[in-house]
């Protein structure tokens, strides 16, 4: 018998018992999914025990460390996981920039005493955090950044401004790159730092974007008292936690990118809404580009399944993560291109049944920032030009 | 299957590449042009290659063979891609015995496997009648005669046709497409060899009223077709490695040369315009990578879907590749145009392969069909 068998087999009797009916369907968009927080509303009694009973056993965090409310998976164990909570079609009991961002870090660069801190919180959803790294004048350039922090004794006071918060008015605290020393070298005077963003000082002002939507906000900074035990690893070092977190997110974009779990295949979405004459579609241009799409996709998610297996065989993968999220967010920009012209006028419809009221154009408009967030595809081919080609310069 | 090669198929690897590597490297297919190669290919060295084993690693033990399967073979080809080697190891060793074990009938096996492990016989698909590939649309006639058939066609394209020993030849039967076992020196059978743009020598094969028995029928003559598609499949994944093989190495002298080469004063890989366009080849390159992996194991597996990867591989590894030696030749700039140097023998290859069994466009469409639009 398959030694993770009988792992499997719990796994699978305690979700039949323990995730409500009403969780076993796949959410539409983000807005369906618990965030967590201080401020967040349930919309269900079911969205509510679902995180409480998954948080119980840690699983909202399944490889971190017991000891911190995780849940002491080990790889194979948590891909068993993932594999039955998308048996029954689960919903993630929580999405959690906390789990995803801030606990990596923690766990590789924080103190015990700040794991056990801010660890348990996250795991149980009670706590919603934000990031603050990119700024006006630092975007591509990010170590240029400019809020200062400044030493006054018992604490830091901390002025300036963040730009591209993820949900910034929904955070309830804040990890955040600053400048701790203004005349060292650029890279060196970075520190990464936590403070709650109910401190007075602290204000957020939504972005609206093309699509209509706003998803990120501007974060002022007016004073803001910072306690000298929220500084992750050593002051001035935070461009090392930086860059390690940068690595991780972009490996996240990159599988989100991919992550058509839910999604129909572009093709069925052709067929459904053009039709076939004579058992192809018609249109034949676009009948190559879909194919040349579907075979990209199936590249990239062959490519991510390769690279799993060779991490799992010791192999890091390193600057890779660039070429992912490259490629992952080019091609995600092609599907809403191709989502458009199969639509057609229908993907035209702002408010209206046609594009279930701007789904499809929103998706497209929202898709053209897919490029730049998280560093622009030119920042990531510049990073796998250098770091793994050895190109000069 | 991990998608990662285990250690034995590493060592495979790195030992076919020492050899190629001092044997064979792109030297070699230059003196055998300057030369004039009748076959396109040396005897000598593919008699090394048999006493290595390579024509043996997908024949079962018990007609002599390593019974190593695809990968390992695959493992082999993508090598011969990096040096350009050429020899009858796609054609034969992949192609031929693929057929063989797929359809050939307990004594056409005993008859073929051992002496093709042996490096004795070299076995040919005669299957397109056209310049584009259409595999289905055979002019070429096949009569019952006696207790047996008689053939009439014409093929072109046929590889390594000036040394082949058996054509596998598709011809339209009674009952639909059928498959049959050629021997080259036949009465009726004409074959006149050309030299093809990578110096490798097809042939087109005139087949005129060819009597042959009916145990020189490959497989039963209604499954014809579905029997030639798993040939062609096989033959498509094997071309795609090899092509993965030119990709890289085209690649990667390309890459050492704008390291080298200097103008303005600094090595052009550091100009931004250069680099970019290396790093998005970088990416298709390893995209290509597990393309081609997983579909050699979905042959060693028998998968259900060998035909989908097998299209989906011959698409993105002949775009990809293309682009490598493409690009390969623009980045060196002048002497990418030149004889003298050798990169451009990588884009002759890479247009034989990539047209071979189908072009990116033919992979395009079916891909398509088979994903029911």
């Amino acid at each position: 018998m398959n030694p993770m068998e009988p792992f499997r087999q719990e796994v699978r009797e305690w979700l039949e018992a323990n995730c409500p009916e009403s969780m076993r369907s796949p959410y539409r968009s983000e807005a369906d999914v618990c965030w967590g927080g201080r401020n967040f509303e349930f919309q269900s009694d079911d969205q509510r025990l679902w995180l409480e009973r998954m948080a119980g056993r840690g699983w909202t965090a399944p490889t971190w460390p017991k000891e911190y409310g995780g849940g002491g998976l080990d790889r194979s164990q948590e891909k068993i996981l993932k594999e039955e909570l998308a048996r029954i079609h689960a919903r993630p009991p929580l999405l959690s920039f906390g789990i995803a961002m801030l606990g990596p870090a923690l766990l590789k660069f924080g103190s015990e005493e700040l794991k056990q801190q801010h660890l348990p919180p996250v795991v149980r959803g009670e706590i919603r955090w934000a990031q603050g790294y990119s700024e006006p004048n630092a975007g591509s350039d990010l170590a240029n950044l400019q809020a200062r922090c400044e030493d006054r004794g018992d604490h830091f006071i901390l002025n300036g401004s963040k730009i591209w918060t993820s949900y910034g008015d929904l955070g309830d605290w804040m990890f955040c790159l600053v400048r701790t020393d203004f005349e060292a070298p650029k890279h060196q005077g970075i520190s990464f730092v936590m403070f709650d963003m109910a401190t007075p000082g602290v204000s957020t002002r939504p972005i609206r974007l093309i699509s209509g939507k706003s998803p990120f906000t501007e974060t002022f900074f007016e004073d803001v008292r910072v306690e000298k035990d929220q500084v992750i690893g050593e002051l001035n070092k935070g461009w090392t936690i930086a860059k390690y977190l940068l690595t991780h997110e972009r490996e996240m974009i990159a599988g989100s990118g991919l992550s058509h779990a839910g999604t129909a295949p572009l093709s069925k979405t052709a067929i459904d809404t053009i039709g076939l004459d004579n058992g192809i579609l018609g249109n034949t241009p676009l009948r190559a580009d879909i194919a040349r799409f579907e075979i990209d996709e199936r590249s990239l998610d062959l490519t991510i399944e390769r690279a799993r297996d060779e991490v799992k065989a010791g192999v890091s993968l390193g600057a890779a993560a660039s070429m992912f999220k490259y490629y992952g967010t080019e091609l995600n920009m092609r599907r809403q291109e191709l989502l458009m012209a199969i639509g057609g006028s229908d993907a035209l419809v702002w408010e209206g049944a046609e594009s279930k009221d701007g789904q499809a154009p929103r998706q497209w408009l929202r898709s053209k920032g897919n490029s730049i967030e998280g560093g622009t595809s030119e920042i990531q081919l510049n990073i796998v030009a250098k770091h793994i080609l050895g190109l000069p310069g | 299957m991990a998608l990662v090669l285990n250690d034995e198929q590493r060592m495979l690897r790195d030992s076919a590449r020492d050899f190629l590597t001092q044997r064979a490297p792109v030297g070699h297919l230059r003196q055998l042009r300057d030369n004039g190669s009748e076959t396109g290919f040396s005897r000598d060295l593919w008699g090394e290659m048999t006493d290595m084993g390579w024509t043996a690693i997908l024949v079962p033990e018990e007609y002599g063979g390593l019974d190593y399967g695809y990968s390992g073979l695959g493992l082999l080809l993508e090598e011969c891609g990096r040096t350009l080697t050429p020899s009858p190891l796609l054609g034969t060793a992949l192609t031929g015995v693929a057929a063989l074990l797929r359809a050939g009938t307990p004594e056409q096996r005993a008859e073929w496997l051992p002496a093709v492990a042996a490096g004795e016989r070299i076995l040919s698909l005669a299957c397109d009648e056209t310049g584009g590939h259409r595999p289905d649309r055979v002019a070429t006639r096949a009569e019952p005669h006696g207790n047996g058939y008689r053939l009439t066609g014409t093929k072109t394209a046929v590889i390594d046709g000036a040394a082949a020993d058996v054509f596998i030849v598709s011809a339209a039967a009674d009952q639909g497409l059928a498959l049959f076992l050629v021997p080259a020196g036949a009465n009726g059978v004409t074959v006149e060899p050309y030299p093809a743009l990578d110096i490798s020598v097809a042939a087109r094969v005139t087949f005129d009223q060819v009597e042959v028995p009916a145990s020189a029928l490959l497989g039963s003559p209604d499954q014809g077709q579905a029997v030639l598609d798993h040939i062609l499949d096989v033959a498509r994944i094997g071309a795609a490695a090899e092509l993965l093989g030119i990709a890289q190495e085209s690649f990667g002298r390309t890459i050492e040369y704008l390291k080298e080469r200097k103008q303005f004063g600094v090595p052009i890989g550091s100009f931004q315009a250069l680099q970019h366009r290396a790093a998005q080849l970088h990416t298709e390159i390893e995209l290509s990578k597990s393309v081609v992996l997983k579909a050699l194991h979905a042959l060693d597996e028998g998968a259900p879907d060998c035909a989908e990867l097998a299209s989906l591989a011959k698409a993105k590894v002949s775009t990809t590749a293309h682009r490598a030696c493409c690009e390969a030749i623009q980045m060196h700039g002048g002497i990418g145009v030149t004889d003298d140097f050798d990169i451009g023998f990588f884009l002759k290859r890479c247009r034989i392969l990539e047209t071979l069994y189908g072009d990116r466009n033919f992979h395009l469409d079916r891909y398509a069909r088979l994903r029911g639009y």
